[in-house]
């Protein structure tokens, strides 16, 4: 006899905006607060403190445009976002502090989402939509050098990039990049060549979100159509689809995977979250509490299992907060 | 009959007059059925033969080569041997050069394709030939594109003249296609022109198959002309003429039938549109029975019943469906959506609240555009108007009526209007109850009207049942049982629907003028009169409607469109079976005598198949009238 599906835990309001983008930082040790990040349709960046559940602190930094994406940077006192003001900053919020160290000036008018990933104490890759319309840049932070720039060959008609995801297999080998494209398509890249690996349609309508699990080698999209995707790399660095899952309703906002690779969750477009079990996509639950397109979904890095949460923000302007699966 | 063999030097003009003599008297069938199998094999393998064949038929005399020369174009199995039967017997003789150039092609059009084939095969096979094949498509093209031919011949001579375009490009080689290509293509631009302004669809279709047909021989690089159209069985069998196979060695007994098909066959099959081909090949098996701990299995799924598809809830209140779809906010595209799906049955539901509002509701459908890529928008619209128009008939009817004659609508928005009348007023005379009509005896099949071009065909239908009905009923009493009757709704209606409609029609406005351009929309003008009049039957109004109607016809009577003759036809037949004998005979009288008169001369002169049709059932018609106040005592 299967139970109902649990109540979030708690509800975060008070945004005033649409929640575009959702990022936990509850990894530090004891002393320190568990905060969640949100970023609004509004421009403001809001630091949410997860014990009062109040926000700390309101970061604007876009000038009132949508911010779309935010990232920690080893630790909750450096803060990335991206916002629809083409620009990228940098923050340093240590100490109290709410100021904007650098930024990046994207000339990027779309909306996808750059990828962070670290490859050396300090020394950051990230990986950006360009000004050019199918094109790709990577850039190393903090010194905002151009590493190389990803350009699909003539006549592709990828499109638009859509989303993201940087990855290594670990820390020795080539850093190489996932890109999900307009056309439906979702590309492998070597970043260091600057050339495309292997390429896969998995959609017929633009990918609108993917997550990658490196040890299993094994990637999942959605788009705006029904179908979720689950593709995996082989040996020669080749995608191939393993398998796709029909949902009741269409369009996927954002997936993700829980950093234990156990459950994954998808923010939909139908104003539920659903949560898989990634080993075999085995539907597990479906979250219906919002009233409006969810935008995001985040799983927490608590250290401690037991603590984790996952967040979904959504265009009904509420961060709905969840314990699920916590105890495996 | 038997020939002599051999080097003998015979004279054969004896025979050639008596074979004259018999084929002119109408023998030719008999006659030519015995001597063509002799002499086709005999030419097969002999040319002295053949110079035989030849003489014989050369020397018969002028006033019988006609009859000769049909016979054999008719009765030759193909157009080889019909090449070697008659040799260049067109090259030489005049009277069998207009014979087969002119008289059975232009003016007769009762042969058989094969026939048309044969004939066209045996000019393009020699070279001295070939010339009178040229001036044949050229004479063949200028009729094709005149546009009083279009509008005056037949349906039947223009479809055979179309074959026979058709066949003499299949034998045309390419230079001779480049020397004559500016011809091809004016007469291709000017045929065309006569061909889609003509109201009957197959006429349309015609012009459709012939231009592309035409524009593919005369431009073999770049795109051809691609015209939208239904293919049906005429058109696949127009278009597989196009294509020619090479002539083959028939048995005489084999029937004339088998080379078309043989043609039909040789046409290309069009390859299927390969489906974008599918990546999702799994690679990996999905079952994976080694022993891989499952760590999922200690994951409960919760349930998940509740999880169903996303509906977007249409408005309830009528009100609320006006403020919807009036509404300039685009972002509620999908409400629009809903709304308009869900408009039919709530219109239904709530007679009085749309009572309300019926007139600005009638007004609102007539514009609504569509705003999404709805299926079926164009049905949804229809049936909202039908059942608004039939919740609160008579100020809806002044209104659509009145917007029929207004400045500014488009030929299309018209024509709709004259739809939902119809459809409405069907609807309000037969109550659905359990399909069973009001008429006893007569179907009432379902009127698709809104492909629109095929009404007149339905209604033929349906007047030819009703008039077997009537003649049965005369000569066999009441053999029918009544079915359960109903109040005839469209009684107290029937006046505001007609009448208003039939008013103003001479009275030309800036963008309309019935009877002037738009006659399409004149044509269904008078097919929605005499629906409505056939509707009508057993109201009040009816015979103040059969008046009416019998001047709007004796109007319009010599009205050049085909298709506005058959509506203006449909209406005297529905007046004639709809007003009460009684009335007939006592108001209308003299009307009647002169449309009697009109009647005769439509079914013998009117170059329309379908017209002489329709005279004479209301001929007929009108005398089982006659009959029948006869047959019951006063």
């Amino acid at each position: 006899m299967a139970l109902p599906p649990p109540d979030p835990q708690f509800v975060l309001r008070g945004t005033s905006a649409a929640v575009h983008t959702l990022h936990f930082s509850c990894g530090g040790p004891e002393p320190d607060i568990p905060l969640l990040f949100s970023g609004s349709e509004n421009g403001f960046i809001h630091v949410w403190n997860l014990k009062t559940h109040r926000v700390d602190t309101a970061l604007d930094g876009h000038g009132r445009k949508s911010v779309y994406c935010v990232e920690t940077m080893g630790g909750k006192d450096r803060l990335l976002s991206q916002g629809r003001d083409q620009r990228i900053c940098l923050w340093d919020l240590a100490e109290g502090r709410t100021s904007v160290t650098d930024s990046v000036f994207t000339e990027h008018v779309g909306f996808c989402r750059c990828s962070l990933l670290k490859v050396a104490q300090g020394r950051w890759l990230m990986a950006m939509a360009a000004r050019s319309l199918e094109e790709v840049q990577i850039l190393e932070l903090p010194s905002k050098t151009s590493v190389c720039t990803l350009k699909p060959e003539v006549g592709a008609k990828l499109g638009m990039p859509m989303c993201l995801k940087l990855w290594q297999l670990n820390c020795d080998s080539q850093p190489v990049l996932l890109a999900g494209y307009e056309d439906g398509s979702v590309v492998l890249w070597n970043v260091s060549m600057g050339k495309a690996l292997s390429q896969l349609i998995c959609h017929q309508e633009p990918v609108m979100s993917l997550d990658f699990d490196v040890e299993k080698a094994k990637g999942i999209s959605g788009s705006s159509e029904k179908v979720l995707s689950i593709w995996s790399l082989n040996e020669q660095q080749n995608l191939q689809v393993y398998k796709t899952h029909e949902l009741v309703n269409a369009g996927i906002s954002d997936i993700t995977i829980r950093p234990d690779k156990k459950i994954l969750a998808t923010a939909g477009w139908d104003h539920r979250i659903r949560i898989f079990g990634w080993k075999k996509l085995k539907p597990l639950a479906v979250l219906d509490y919002h009233t409006a397109t969810v935008h995001c979904v985040s799983f927490s890095d608590h250290s401690n299992p037991q603590e984790r949460l996952l967040a979904a923000g959504s265009k009904d302007q509420r961060i709905s907060v969840w314990s699920i699966y916590a105890q495996t | 009959v038997s020939f002599i063999p051999g080097g003998l030097d015979c004279s054969i003009s004896f025979v050639s007059h008596v074979l004259g003599k018999v084929c002119v008297h109408g023998r030719q069938k008999e006659i030519l059925g015995v001597l063509m199998p002799h002499l086709t094999d005999l030419t097969k393998s002999h040319c002295i033969w053949q110079r035989i064949c030849w003489r014989l038929v050369e020397c018969v005399p002028d006033r019988w080569m006609e009859a000769v020369v049909l016979g054999f174009v008719q009765g030759a199995p193909g157009a080889d041997v019909l090449s070697r039967l008659l040799g260049n017997l067109v090259v030489k003789n005049k009277k069998a050069q207009f014979v087969v150039t002119q008289k059975m092609l232009l003016l007769q059009y009762g042969h058989t394709t094969a026939v048309l084939q044969d004939l066209l095969g045996y000019l393009s096979l020699d070279s001295l030939r070939r010339p009178l094949l040229l001036r044949v498509l050229q004479e063949l093209l200028e009729t094709w594109s005149s546009s009083s031919a279009v509008k005056h011949s037949p349906v039947e001579q223009q479809l055979y003249i179309s074959k026979a375009i058709l066949i003499c490009l299949s034998h045309m080689k390419e230079p001779e296609i480049e020397s004559c290509r500016q011809e091809l293509l004016t007469s291709m631009m000017e045929g065309v022109k006569c061909h889609l302004d003509s109201s009957l669809p197959q006429l349309r279709r015609l012009g459709m198959v012939v231009a592309e047909s035409i524009s593919l021989k005369i431009n073999t690089e770049g795109p051809a002309l691609k015209f939208e159209y239904e293919e049906d069985d005429e058109t696949r069998e127009l278009k597989s003429l196009l294509v020619q196979t090479p002539p083959f060695c028939v048995v005489p007994s084999l029937p004339d039938d088998d080379r078309s098909e043989k043609a039909a066959a040789a046409l290309p099959l069009v390859p299927e549109s390969n489906e974008k081909p599918h990546t999702a090949a799994p690679v990996m098996p999905d079952e994976e029975l080694d022993a891989e701990l499952d760590s999922d299995d200690d994951l409960a799924p919760y349930d998940m019943s509740e999880d169903k598809e996303l509906k977007i809830k249409a408005p309830v209140y009528i009100r609320d469906c006006i403020e919807v779809l009036t509404g300039s906010r685009s972002e509620d595209v999908d409400k629009w959506e809903a709304t308009v799906k869900a408009l039919e049955s709530l219109i239904r539901k709530n007679p009085a609240a749309t009572r309300e509002v019926s007139v600005e509701l009638a007004k609102i459908l007539l514009h609504l555009e569509e705003k999404t890529c709805t299926e079926g928008f164009v049905e949804l619209r229809q049936r909202a108007q039908v059942a608004v128009l039939t919740t609160d008939p008579i100020p809806v009817a002044k209104y659509l009526t009145s917007q029929f004659y207004s400045l500014n609508y488009s030929l299309r928005q018209r024509m709709d209007i004259l739809d939902v009348l119809v459809l409405a007023a069907q609807e309000l005379s037969c109550p659905k109850f359990h399909g069973k009509t009001k008429h006893s005896g007569a179907q009432k099949p379902c009127i698709q009207l809104l492909t629109g071009s095929d009404s007149s065909k339905d209604w033929r239908g349906i007047v030819d049942e009703r008039i077997k009905s009537k003649t049965r009923r005369f000569n066999m009493g009441q053999s029918h049982v009544e079915l359960a009757s109903h109040p005839n709704e469209f009684n107290s209606v029937a006046g505001h629907f007609f009448f208003p409609l039939i008013q103003h029609f001479d009275r030309p406005l800036t963008t309309f003028d019935l009877l002037g351009e738009d006659h399409v929309v004149l044509g269904r003008l008078v097919h929605t009169l005499a629906i409505l009049m056939y509707l009508a039957v057993n109201t009040v109004a009816v015979t103040a409607m059969g008046k009416a109607l019998l001047e709007f016809v004796w109007a319009l009577r010599f009205h050049t469109d085909s298709y506005v003759r058959q509506g203006l036809l449909s209406c005297i037949s529905s007046l004639l079976l709809s007003v009460p004998t009684e009335r007939i005979l006592a108001d209308m009288t003299e009307e009647l005598l002169e449309t009697q008169s009109w009647l005769g001369d439509v079914m013998e002169k009117d170059p329309d198949g379908d017209c002489r049709r329709l005279a004479l059932q209301n001929l007929l018609l009108m005398e089982n009238l006659k009959k029948k106040l006869e047959a019951v005592p006063s």
